[in-house]
């Protein structure tokens, strides 16, 4: 663990914070994420260039914009699923893919990459559970393995979590057994058993059956309702995104073309990209 | 010429002792195939390029030689070495061996079959690196490929009479020392055939029903 990261109570929420100047990023109530000048690109092609925003510790962000605007790209670079070609990442005042060297910024080892991400956790579109295990022993795996935690002490915290997510009765079902919106809460507190400090949700309901949108969206709307995890949502969800999140992002081409609370960016749009965006997606419905 | 059945019958106990050796050669050299291959099958995705690509090149130069040359060469040159040993042994370290580069592809494929996002999700929970391959990937790698190295382990059964060639005495090599004093081969090398086919037309089933049961 990070030496003094380890408190489970986080920081009090501080709402959505003017983006820290502080040249330190050491410095405590700083920012919980800080792209700074992050570029990615898949070939030729380039998807981020340059980019640069805040979340301060315990907002809610949703990131918005039609598909191969860089929204799941941010998300996958933060858990290190995707390379950083550029720029740094920092979370909660560590850097995530360097590491300070004496006055050098250095490419991160292994071991550092691991301490910092340990405070990020993510849902994937497609739940990505573990198939070969029961849920209960999804739930558990990574803090008995990670965290070090007895057994005893992840399966109470795994019931707890799947009494949450309203599974308290298919602790010992397999996966495949699941509905879609089941195995998406499972995921859920598979994600939350480690405790994070940001948690990812990438496109979280897309891949479920209309009707079982709802449950996941309101078991999510309890994680934030109860606690003060930072949390970036890609989403199309756009009541979802409404309630639960205190900034809107607008993304196009890599770039943030509009961002500011959820009021203002759905009714009162300054953007001619954000209208049309907002346009296609709420028409959808 | 007629077919002595008598006879064919009162040899029975010798050719079973035969096929017991056999059936032994297989067993022990699928186990050392078996794990051999798992072991080839990680080198080679090291991320250290000697590794991966060392794994690689004896990979491909056992398969691509004759398992009859790789036993000629352990049986004759590992004494040299000081590796001394049965004949039965070095035999079911060529058997093993040899097997081992087809089950590393067997397992290779499993490894490959297994989703992206089984890696991802590892990846987010930050599982420890053989932690994610003991928990997460070899449990769902390894059931889809028992057909395969089990269709493996029938062809090994079937090649184990090349061990007579470095006077491992199996159920061919029984039969043919009988037949040098009694000169009943028709009959010795019929029920050869037959005791081969009782040991591998069940195995099939067995593998037919994994097939099932594993799909694909």
């Amino acid at each position: 663990m990070a030496s003094d990261t380890g408190t489970p109570d986080h920081t009090a929420r501080t709402g959505p914070a003017p983006a820290s100047v502080s040249d330190d990023a050491a410095t405590r109530g700083g920012p919980m994420v800080r792209f700074d000048k992050v570029v990615k690109r898949f070939g030729q092609h380039v998807v981020l260039r340059e980019l640069s925003f805040d979340v301060a510790s315990g907002e809610r962000v949703t990131l918005i914009g039609p598909s191969g605007s860089g929204k799941t790209t941010i998300l996958r670079m933060l858990m290190t699923l995707e390379e950083c070609n550029g720029g740094t990442i920092e979370v909660d005042g560590d850097y995530l893919t360097h590491m300070r060297k004496g006055e050098r910024l250095v490419t991160a080892d292994e071991k550092h990459v691991r301490q910092v991400r340990r405070k990020i956790g993510m849902v994937f579109q497609q739940f990505n559970l573990f198939p070969n295990m029961r849920v209960l022993r999804n739930v558990i795996e990574a803090p008995v393995h990670v965290l070090g935690l007895s057994k005893d002490e992840a399966e109470d915290r795994g019931r707890r979590l799947l009494e949450m997510v309203g599974l308290s009765d298919k602790l010992e079902a397999y996966p495949s057994h699941l509905s879609g919106g089941q195995q998406q809460r499972v995921a859920i507190a598979r994600a939350l058993a480690m405790q994070p400090k940001v948690l990812l949700l990438d496109e979280v309901t897309s891949a479920l059956d209309p009707e079982l949108v709802a449950e996941v969206l309101n078991v999510l709307r309890d994680v934030a309702n109860t606690t003060d995890i930072t949390m970036l949502i890609v989403t199309h969800e756009m009541h979802f995104a409404r309630d639960v999140s205190q900034k809107v992002m607008m993304f196009d081409q890599g770039q943030i073309a509009e961002q500011g609370p959820p009021e203002a960016i759905f009714s009162d749009p300054q953007q001619e990209r954000t209208r049309a965006f907002l346009h296609a997606v709420l028409d959808e419905r | 010429m007629t077919f002595d059945w008598g006879y064919a019958f009162s040899q029975v106990p010798k050719l079973l002792e035969g096929l017991r050796i056999t059936v032994e050669a297989t067993l022990l050299g699928s186990v050392l195939a078996m794990a051999l291959g798992l072991v080839f099958a990680l080198l080679r995705r090291s991320r250290f390029r000697v590794v991966s690509r060392g794994t690689k090149a004896f990979v491909e130069f056992v398969r691509s030689t004759p398992l009859l040359v790789q036993l000629f060469f352990l049986y004759y040159t590992l004494p040299n070495y000081g590796f001394k040993t049965s004949a039965f042994i070095t035999g079911v370290i060529g058997l093993g061996v040899h097997f081992a580069t087809y089950t590393s592809e067997v397992y290779r494929a499993g490894i490959e079959g297994v989703p992206t996002g089984q890696w991802e999700a590892a990846t987010a929970l930050s599982l420890p690196y053989h932690r994610v391959w003991t928990s997460v990937i070899l449990p769902q790698a390894i059931p889809r490929v028992l057909p395969a190295l089990g269709n493996y382990v029938i062809s090994m059964f079937k090649e184990v009479p090349l061990l007579s060639a470095i006077t491992v005495v199996g159920l061919l090599g029984e039969a043919k020392e009988l037949g040098s004093h009694s000169f009943k081969y028709l009959e010795l090398y019929t029920f050869v055939g037959i005791l081969f086919l009782v040991v591998s037309l069940p195995a099939s089933f067995l593998v037919r029903r994994l097939e099932r049961r594993f799909g694909q």
